[in-house]
């Protein structure tokens, strides 16, 4: 199991701050875990598509590009930082 | 170096009072702090909330600290940030960094910040009059944080 978490707009839009799944069999990175939320569709299709600038972290720690993902990693997706 | 997330008000002349205090080696202090103003793209704000990501917001920050702690010559270094419901007048962060001269004060102040605004998990959800938005990201914001990068 992965635990997601969703911050700010993509909290609201998604209408939850986390969940936990199992990572399906094939799935083994964090653009293979966007994919599959995007395929659920609706909201999700629409606020994590990949045209969006949705920023991502694994275990609390910014990524930039793909990161391969294991059991019992904590990702969350957010939209771009705006704090200070 | 210190990094703390709070919902409470922070007092500046205190915070740096106790950040050198009984320190002779500290000859510089520079302090940056920021504030909630009542304006934003043109619409007149009424009140923002700031959301962060406990235990990765912190880290970030740690770790930003550390960066500039590699770079300059930092004695010591304060990071408050406050979180929740604020509106203009307020004070939303503050950034102080001791050392023994004025320049490695100045450089790791306003790096410090930068990077803050780029790369530490927290977002701002205003209220204006046309209604609640979330604060869209600026591009000067990536455009300043990459200056630091490009000086090498």
């Amino acid at each position: 199991m992965i635990t997601v978490l969703y911050f700010a707009r993509l909290r609201e839009t998604l209408g939850t701050g986390s969940e936990r799944l199992a990572l399906p069999p094939g799935v083994h990175d964090l653009e293979g875990l966007r994919a599959l939320l995007v395929a659920r569709g609706g909201a999700w299709e629409e606020a994590l598509a990949p045209s969006k600038p949705v920023r991502a972290a694994v275990n609390q720690v910014m990524t930039i590009g793909d990161m391969p993902l294991s059991d019992g990693d904590e990702v969350a997706f957010f939209p771009p930082v705006t704090g200070g | 170096m210190t990094v703390r997330i709070q919902p409470d008000d922070f007092d500046v002349s205190a915070e740096i009072a106790a950040l050198r205090r009984g320190n002779p080696r500290i000859g510089a202090v520079a302090s940056f702090v920021g504030i909630v103003r009542d304006v934003n793209e043109g619409d007149a704000v009424a009140g923002l909330t700031l959301e962060h990501y406990p235990g990765m917001t912190e880290k970030a920050i740690g770790e930003i600290v550390e960066q500039a702690r590699a770079r300059w010559n930092v004695i010591e270094a304060l990071v408050i940030h406050r979180v929740g419901a604020l509106k203009p007048l307020d004070q939303i962060v503050l950034v102080v960094v001791a050392s023994g001269h004025r320049g490695d004060a100045f450089a790791a102040c306003e790096f410090i910040m930068d990077y803050l605004k780029t790369r530490a998990p927290f977002w701002k959800k205003e209220s204006t009059e046309k209604g609640a938005r979330w604060v869209e990201a600026r591009t000067d914001d990536e455009i300043a944080a990459e200056r630091w990068r490009l000086k090498g």
